[in-house]
């Protein structure tokens, strides 16, 4: 019995020292310039309402090589998709012979800074859309084009494109317009819904475990600020919902369909909860 | 039907065990008390060497990912979601690590991020091919409980 006590005492030991032992993973302390020439913010006040008091971005939490990979454009594998995108958006399709550049004309102007404030309420649709569906209401409405399928390698193109043309904007959903503060309260529910077998969610390695490694993962916050991020893991770009869909079945839980409304709501608010960090697409990750 | 029931009786005969050898406790039928779980969930007899390799083992226990263990040095990657494993087996009696891996939610209370093993109280949605199944069987859940009581 006694023995007991002491062992309980050494284990309540370990666990009160527990911060101090995994200092070593903790996130870096470190500033973000991209090309020497844009600062990006990757830690910031967390917004009214938020669990944390600081955000951080994901690239904290990465390695020196993948943190480096991303400070310079030139070594930053996700550029490779930004020109990409750039053809596509001044390439003609569709039936009505336009591009997106015959409308928006250049993107360097005319985009700076618009990604940043997706998801967006969309009044036709009466739910928010993303950038991706944005695109896809242009190619439907405007060119008389076929949206584009679920991951096609035009649409991570494009969003990437699209995204990086708000590099370094903060992060900015505004909650105020049509439904979207139900959309959130929603996202926020499936943000702390335990799914699959594992019974987790991503409130349970996110908030709970950021800054611990789970295997060989550093754990971060789980923002949003970089996506389409540049996975070297996979050797490609990922959408966001792709990422959702993969922490969603690490759980062994059936996931949702890409742009559902369960997912478009998790966007919103994971969005929200990186207010104020960085677009820092093409982020690059593990 | 009647010559594989025979079969599997001989072999049963052979291997000087009874037919009601191999009986699991059924996950719905376990009773946790005081965070202890008394009886075994399987009565295979329990191994401790296959019980580490569970432990380590991606596709099985996985417990490496959350816990890291002195023991296993030669495997690379251990996670710090839960607490080491060294000395495990001297700071719980078997029947307390048993209802941990069982189901730990009986133990440390619904929020803890410890899953299940032998328990189909689990999350939303589950994957179809694992409806309805415990993430080890009650031969490894044992294997392991053997495994960790040598943490000392
Ligand atoms: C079992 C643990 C686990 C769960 C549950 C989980 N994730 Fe993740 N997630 C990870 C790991 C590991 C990574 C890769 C390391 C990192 O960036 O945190 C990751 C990465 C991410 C990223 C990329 C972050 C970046 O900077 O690029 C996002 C976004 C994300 N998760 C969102 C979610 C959301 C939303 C949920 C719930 C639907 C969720 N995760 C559930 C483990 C998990
Ligand atoms: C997703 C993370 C995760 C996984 C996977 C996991 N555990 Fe745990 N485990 C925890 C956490 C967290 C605790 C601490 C209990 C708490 O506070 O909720 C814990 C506690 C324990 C304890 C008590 C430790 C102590 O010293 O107090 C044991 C024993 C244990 N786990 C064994 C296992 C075994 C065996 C496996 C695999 C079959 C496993 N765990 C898988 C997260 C995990």
């Amino acid at each position: 019995m006694s023995r007991k006590l002491i062992l309980a005492a050494a284990t309540a030991a370990v666990v009160s020292v527990g911060g101090a032992l995994v200092a070593s993973a903790d996130p870096v302390d470190e500033e973000l310039v991209i090309d020497g020439e844009i600062p990006m913010v990757i830690r910031t006040k967390a917004p009214e309402g938020h669990p944390f008091d600081e955000v951080l971005s994901g690239w904290l939490f990465r390695t020196p090589e993948t943190r480096s990979l991303e400070e310079d454009t030139f070594t930053n594998p996700g550029m490779l998709y930004v020109e990409r995108g750039e053809e596509i958006w001044n390439t003609v399709e569709g039936e009505a012979g336009k591009s997106c550049a015959s409308c928006h004309g250049d993107a360097a102007e005319t985009m700076a800074g618009v990604a940043a404030a997706y998801p967006k309420w969309d009044a036709d649709a009466e739910r928010p859309i993303n950038v991706e569906l944005q695109i896809d209401k242009c190619r439907e409405n405007n060119m008389k084009a076929e949206p584009y399928k679920f991951d096609a390698p035009e649409q991570r193109a494009l969003t990437t494109f699209l995204k990086h043309q708000s590099l370094g904007k903060p992060v900015q959903v505004d909650l105020s317009q049509g439904d979207m503060q139900s959309w959130w309260d929603q996202g926020k529910e499936v943000y702390y819904t335990r799914t699959g077998q594992l019974n987790l969610s991503c409130a349970s390695c996110h908030e709970e475990n950021n800054g611990k490694y789970i295997r060989a993962d550093h754990l971060s916050q789980g923002n949003v600020n970089g996506f389409p991020t540049y996975r070297l893991k996979q050797g490609n770009m990922v959408l966001l919902h792709s990422r959702f869909r993969g922490c969603i079945r690490d759980t062994r839980a059936e996931f949702p369909a890409p742009f559902s409304d369960e997912l478009m709501a998790l966007e919103v608010y994971t969005t929200w909860r990186g207010t104020g960090l960085s677009v820092e697409t093409p982020a690059v990750r593990q | 039907m009647l010559s594989a029931r025979l079969t599997l009786a001989a072999a049963a005969l052979c291997a000087g065990i009874t037919a009601a050898a191999a009986k699991d406790i059924p996950p719905g039928d376990v009773k946790i008390v005081d965070g202890k779980l008394a009886e075994a969930v399987s009565d295979t007899a329990a191994s401790a060497a296959d019980g580490r390799k569970f432990f380590a083992d991606r596709k099985l226990g996985n417990c490496l990912a959350c816990h890291a263990n002195s023991d296993l040095s030669e495997q690379q990657f251990h996670g710090e979601v839960g607490p080491s494993m060294d000395g495990v087996g001297a700071r719980w009696t078997p029947e307390e690590l048993r209802a941990i891996v069982v189901n730990s939610k009986a133990v440390f209370g619904a929020q803890t991020v410890m899953p299940g093993f032998y328990s189909l109280e689990v999350g939303k949605d589950v994957a179809e091919k694992f409806q309805g199944k415990t993430i080890l069987s009650a031969e490894q859940v044992e294997s392991i409980v053997a495994y960790l009581a040598t943490l000392k």
